[in-house]
């Protein structure tokens, strides 16, 4: 079997043994398979509305894959996407609230709060693995739980007590009035077009500059990157900061399209966190994170139907989507077993 | 006449290379049986076909007379084929006893028995001469007592063949005579060895018959009683072999590196380079000769930048590059063939191409204001491909792929082509076959020619003898000597080395006549 068709096989087969997998869990259960996936496909693909709310999840996705991915290639685990991400979210939706100026210069310069607050996020954990070895994963789970608390306490400073910020001002709102009437009102934004074009951003770094070569390397090998002169601590910072601007970008969508405001959080969004599995099942490249966030916001959001329209309980729908994901993760089980019955046929 | 294994007309493709064409080998009951090939020439193919980890595309394989199909591992060791590999596959912090049963653990009442266990392995130690302590911890031993640790890990699952995967690669000279004796022993008790190697010394030591492959064909079997080793390296290189490669006088003029009282330390403080002085001029080739670990590594990291200066001085063309980033040094006209080229000299998992491209992609006419060009890059690395002989697919496959031969040649196409004024080439024939190591001798040889100057280190004598113009040796980092090749033998070279300075064993010499002032 050539290459291609096994590329092109692996994550069909993947989804399909998935739902398989999936529907036997609901029929265990006592529930309809059928009916809980037309639910799921409705949920997703149901009306205008909900297609503009799948898309419109799949945005934040899309950056905290692409977050994830980038550190992954310099051979870097962020796992403080969330907490960059919060950062991020509260950030924008600070600069939102708290002045009002043209459009063209208010958008702009939430977003660019939302960058450097991500990118700040990230740069902590990059100095330290850079000047003093400290290892990221360590930093970033705890930078995760300074972002939550520290957020939470000042946006209670901010709202006087409250629990969320006043609204922000619509000329820094991402909010599409295009969008909302072509897709009956849904809360789809101009975010997704900013994400897409980061995922451009990334491609770009790592297939077109010098600077991703270097990442690239110093992801594989450091001790070779040190030995062709490139910078080793200076990559690996770099590396952290764009990584952490990606995830603080993820936030501002929230903070500027989604709900236009932040409010404290009893825990985490999980929103940074799966973009580890994104970008994961992209294999850390910009193009896979596109259908990794795809996958994943579709059947985050589609699932939400499943309750009201199947009366599947919450807890077997998340068991289903997990089953799903977990299928299209081991997909390479899958490219085994076609491999061995290639090498039957052939044998024979 | 019994053969106990014989594969037969052998064929196994990858895609669409072919790394084993054709390719008959049998081996008789109780010879040494060598496999001798270029690296890259699929002798480890053809021994993975045989332990059931690849599956042939043709011919077939006979154990003892019977056609067998040899689906895995498990299949070869029931039919008594084991496999003693090139990198050890030991669990390093377990006892030698619990390496040798892991996987086939004997119990008792469902427990590991433990003590019967190493009762067994200590008389199976005894019967081959193998001389392990059955509960010594893995990481404790010699690098030769770990290769009788998978010796005996053969033994204990009863094979009677045993192929040797280049076993005498990490081996020092002391446990390479011992292994021989070893195998010779293994021979005596029944057993029947394949022994992959491209060392030709070693092959005229021990085998009794050599089965020779070129470029994935076989070349033939040939008796090595009645062969010899320009014979053998014809046959495996496919042409004439120079051992000692042809050079005119040098004709040195003008420095270009000055090395002044260069002190270095290692990670713990410990001097490592102690006060070291030493000139390469233009036009020479200078060898550094000395034991691994007399600070000949810490020397060139302090040289490229690499590593941190505690004193001293490091000229290029009279500039101080003392303390400058590797890529400073590099710009100063500095090339460097590094010692390990998996850990320093190749990204492995970049392609080639961005290997070669490794010290040039940052700047014109590569990369422009940080856009780089993977075109010119391409371009670039498909002449120095060509130029130097690398034989590899293209460009795009990754560096992991290719043989160490290719990647060593790859390296050097890298540095060489860049022109350097000073060409630092550390162990540059490490684990290389013959055809190779001439190539890389060649061109170093050109370089000097071409009026550079080249700073060679090696563990090797002959290469040291056969290349260098002057020879310095390094003890306990110090030059103790500057000698040249015409004027030295190996035997003065190896006393040089031990740290016994010539004048000390002339005196020694006079002395001893004279009066018992000697040690």
């Amino acid at each position: 079997m050539s290459n291609r068709a096994t590329n092109l096989l692996v994550p069909i087969i993947s989804v399909l043994l998935g739902l398989l997998v999936g529907a036997i869990i609901m029929v265990v259960s006592g529930y309809s398979p059928i009916e809980g996936y037309v639910a799921l496909w409705n949920g997703i693909f149901g009306d205008l509305y909900t297609i503009g709310e799948t898309l419109r999840q799949i945005t934040p996705y899309l950056l905290a894959g692409l977050a994830v991915a980038f550190a992954f290639r310099s051979g870097l685990f962020n796992i403080g996407v969330e907490g960059q991400l919060i950062v991020g979210w509260f950030a924008a939706a600070y600069v939102g609230v708290a002045v009002e100026l043209p459009k063209i210069i208010h958008l702009p310069l939430a977003l660019l709060a939302a960058v450097v607050a991500g990118a700040l996020w990230g740069f902590v954990p990059g100095l330290l693995k850079a000047k003093f070895r400290v290892h990221e994963v360590i930093v970033t789970i705890m930078m995760n739980y300074i972002a939550l608390h520290t957020t939470n306490a000042l946006i209670r400073t901010v709202s006087g007590g409250g629990d969320r910020t006043e609204s922000i001002f619509e000329s820094a709102s991402l909010r599409s009035e295009f969008f909302q009437n072509l897709t009956d009102f849904s809360r789809l934004h101009y975010g997704i077009f900013i994400a897409l074009a980061m995922v451009a951003v990334m491609w770009f770094i790592l297939e077109k500059t010098t600077l991703g070569f270097e990442l690239k390397a110093v992801g594989f090998n450091q001790n070779a990157s040190e030995y062709a002169g490139m910078n080793v601590n200076k990559n690996i910072i770099l590396a952290m900061v764009i990584s952490g601007a990606f995830a603080g970008l993820g936030g501002a969508m929230e903070a500027l399209g989604t709900f236009e405001y932040v409010s404290s959080k009893g825990g985490f969004t999980g929103i940074g966190f799966d973009g580890i599995a994104v970008a994961l099942l992209g294999m850390n490249t910009p193009l896979g994170v596109v259908f990794g966030a795809s996958l994943f916001g579709s059947l985050k959001y589609g699932a939400l139907n499943m309750p009201n329209e199947a009366g599947i309980p919450v807890e077997i729908v998340e068991i289903v989507i997990a089953v799903i994901i977990f299928f299209v993760a081991s997909g390479y089980i899958i490219r085994l077993f076609l491999l061995r019955a290639a090498n039957k046929k052939e044998a024979k | 006449m019994e053969y106990v294994i014989e594969m037969l007309n052998i064929r196994k493709e990858f895609g669409s290379f072919v790394a084993n064409d054709n390719i008959t080998l049998q081996l008789k009951k109780g010879e040494i049986h060598a496999l001798l090939g270029e690296n890259g020439a699929g002798k480890s193919t053809l021994m993975n076909v045989l332990f059931g980890l690849y599956q042939p595309e043709g011919g077939e394989i006979r154990v003892r007379g019977e056609k067998v199909n040899i689906a895995n591992p498990n299949v070869a060791n029931d039919l008594g084929i084991g496999m003693v590999h090139q990198h050890f596959m030991l669990v390093e912090n377990f006892s030698v006893t619990e390496n040798i049963v892991l996987g086939s653990e004997p119990t008792k009442f469902g427990v590991t028995n433990k003590k019967d266990a190493a009762k067994e392995v200590q008389a199976l130690s005894e019967q081959y001469g193998l001389n392990v302590d059955p509960h010594a911890i893995i990481e404790d031993i010699s690098v030769g007592m770990q290769q009788r640790v998978e010796i005996l890990k053969t033994l204990y699952r009863g094979a009677e063949i045993l192929i040797f995967d280049e076993p005498t690669a990490s081996l020092t000279p002391q446990e390479i005579i011992e292994l021989i004796q070893i195998m010779k022993r293994l021979i005596a008790e029944g057993k029947s060895i394949i022994l992959i190697t491209h060392k030709l010394k070693e092959i005229m030591d021990v085998s009794d018959r050599v089965t020779v492959i070129r470029k994935g064909q076989g070349v033939g079997t040939v008796t090595t009683s009645e062969t010899n080793p320009n014979e053998l390296a014809s046959l495996m290189v496919g042409r004439q072999v120079e051992f000692k490669t042809e050079k005119g006088p040098a004709s040195p003029n003008g420095e270009i590196l000055d090395i002044k009282d260069l002190v270095v330390t290692d990670y713990r403080g410990v001097e490592k380079v102690k006060k070291l002085n030493l000139k390469v001029r233009k036009g020479e080739i200078v060898g550094i000769a000395g034991i691994d670990g007399n600070g000949q590594s810490e020397l060139i990291e302090a040289i490229t930048g690499l590593r941190k200066v505690k004193s001293g001085k490091v000229l290029i063309h009279g500039k101080d590059v003392t303390g400058l980033k590797p890529r400073k040094v590099t710009e100063s006209g500095v090339g460097h063939i590094p010692q390990d080229r998996h850990k320093h000299g190749l990204v492995l998992d970049f392609p080639i191409g961005h290997n070669i491209a490794l010290q040039t992609y940052y700047a014109q006419p590569i990369s422009k204001s940080g856009i780089i060009d993977y075109n010119k890059i391409n371009e670039k690395a498909a002449q120095i491909i060509k130029d130097f002989d690398v034989r590899t697919q293209g460009p795009h496959e990754p560096a992991r792929a290719l043989s160490g031969g290719n990647q060593q040649k790859a390296i050097i196409g890298r540095e060489v082509d860049r022109n350097p004024e000073l060409l630092i080439a550390a162990l540059p024939t490490r684990g290389l076959d013959v055809g190779a190591i001439e190539f890389i001798h060649k061109r170093l040889i050109e370089q000097r020619d071409n009026g550079k100057a080249v700073l060679l280190i090696s563990f090797e004598l002959d290469e040291v003898m056969n290349v260098s113009d002057r020879i310095a040796v390094i003890h306990d980092g110090e030059i103790v000597d500057i000698v040249t090749p015409e004027e030295t033998t190996e035997q003065e070279l190896g006393l040089l080395m031990a740290g016994q300075s010539k004048n000390s064993k002339e005196q020694g010499v006079k002395k001893e006549g004279e009066d018992q002032h000697v040690e």
